[in-house]
């Protein structure tokens, strides 16, 4: 760590809170370094959603998501956050533009930065101005590609209460490295979604144990749809994050390939299991039971031997 | 949506230099109050947005509560409301001014 990174006893304590219990200004705060966090669009600035009043809903000043600049263990990084309580962190056209902005921001001024992270929190697109929000999607996957051609590491952290859902799985998929804690969820369509049309036998939304087999922290590690799994806390992301700015791969056409082989050997192989234990089974783990209540420590040496789990691709 | 300012005179302007503070989040039951100074004076602005029609004589009185407690001269404050109730409302005010008084 760099000398002038040194935290104070407080910030080490700050660190030790929830991830999932933290807003978004509080995860912020907490994972940067100390007090080097400058905000762009900050709340004084009121860039409020303009599709909300129609429907006689509240606005919020930062319209669900916080962005800036500041440095995680010396290195100068952007950083956009959600805020999964207002409106579930959904994207609408500001909340949108605030992360494309941020994007090409850091493009701009790639010499000096080393990374985006994305602190997802979010149900996907705002169905209130949804046109707005899905655009917003293939805007910001189209930012995120050409931040990762300039050579940006684009990271996500998975651990918010809204999960990562909707567009917001997908942008997730476009990320070069996801960090993920057992409370984190990526998937497209929500569990309760899939219920509804498709039938309780297709997927049973009120069984958690099952939701969190299919689309929990601890599967995504296991399959590799997320790189580094950690414990619950901003100090768990916080190195997670520290060793994921580092570590993206290159990307390129190759690169792109050996993914497009990998996603297609994941379906082959695990396409006809109906659980996540199936998939477990199959990845060579032998007590699938135990999974859900390893331990952080137990389940992060049990995901590293899993071949899956570590695969170079993204 | 329902639209409402208080403009109080206060006893004495919040201490701190603090220029701004942000406290909660708009969802179900909470709010969020953004704190700023105003140049000068010892006026308290609060600038209420609600959609929970009909309670504006309950909001008077939280702040009137809210600016003889901690004589918040020089503030402005905005809301943007989710439902909260009068206790979290006083709470989330006194917590805003609180940071404002730090630094």
């Amino acid at each position: 760590m760099a000398a002038d990174t040194i935290d104070t006893g407080e910030m080490r304590r700050f660190r030790a809170l929830s991830w999932f219990e933290a807003g978004a200004r509080q995860r912020i705060s907490a994972l940067l370094d100390q007090d080097s966090f400058v905000e762009f669009i900050g709340p004084e600035q009121r860039e409020t959603s303009p599709h909300l009043a129609p429907f006689n809903l509240p606005a919020a000043f930062d319209d669900g998501i916080v962005v800036g600049k500041g440095r995680l263990d010396g290195h100068q990084v952007f950083i956009a956050a959600q805020e999964g309580r207002f409106m579930g962190g959904a994207f609408g056209e500001v909340h949108g533009a605030k992360l494309v902005g941020l994007l090409r921001a850091a493009c701009d001024a790639k010499a000096a930065v080393r990374a985006v992270l994305i602190l997802f929190d979010t149900g996907g697109v705002r169905l209130q101005e949804a046109n707005a929000g899905e655009l917003a999607i293939g805007e910001v996957i189209r930012a995120i590609a050409a931040a990762r051609a300039e050579g940006i590491a684009v990271v996500g952290l998975v651990g918010g209460r809204a999960g990562c859902f909707g567009g917001g799985g997908i942008v997730a998929g476009t990320c070069s490295r996801l960090a993920i804690s057992e409370q984190g969820r990526i998937g497209v369509t929500g569990p309760e979604v899939i219920e509804t049309n498709k039938g309780v036998e297709e997927f049973d939304s009120r069984d958690r144990a099952l939701v969190w087999r299919t689309v929990g922290g601890k599967h995504r590690r296991l399959i590799g749809g997320a790189d580094v799994f950690t414990d619950g806390s901003v100090e768990g992301f916080r190195q997670a994050a520290i060793q994921l700015i580092v570590s993206g791969p290159r990307f390129d056409l190759k690169l792109m390939q050996a993914e497009q082989a990998r996603l297609a050997s994941r379906l082959a192989r695990f396409g006809d299991c109906a659980d996540g234990r199936e998939v477990w089974k199959k990845l060579g783990i032998q007590d699938t039971a135990r999974v859900p209540e390893m331990p952080p420590s137990d389940f992060i040496a049990l995901a590293n031997s899993v071949k899956e789990a570590n695969h170079d691709a993204r | 949506m329902e639209k409402f300012t208080f403009r109080h005179a206060a006893a004495a302007r919040l201490a701190g230099a603090r220029k701004r503070a942000i406290v909660g989040v708009v969802a179900s039951g909470n709010l969020e109050a953004l704190f700023e100074r105003l140049p000068e004076g010892n006026d308290c602005v609060i600038e209420v947005a609600t959609p929970i029609q009909g309670y504006r004589d309950l909001w008077a009185e939280v702040v009137s509560d809210f600016v003889e407690r901690r004589s918040p001269g020089g503030l402005r404050v905005s809301i943007n409301d989710g439902g909260a109730r009068p206790d979290t409302v006083a709470l989330r005010l006194a917590q805003g001014a609180r940071l404002m008084e730090r630094d």
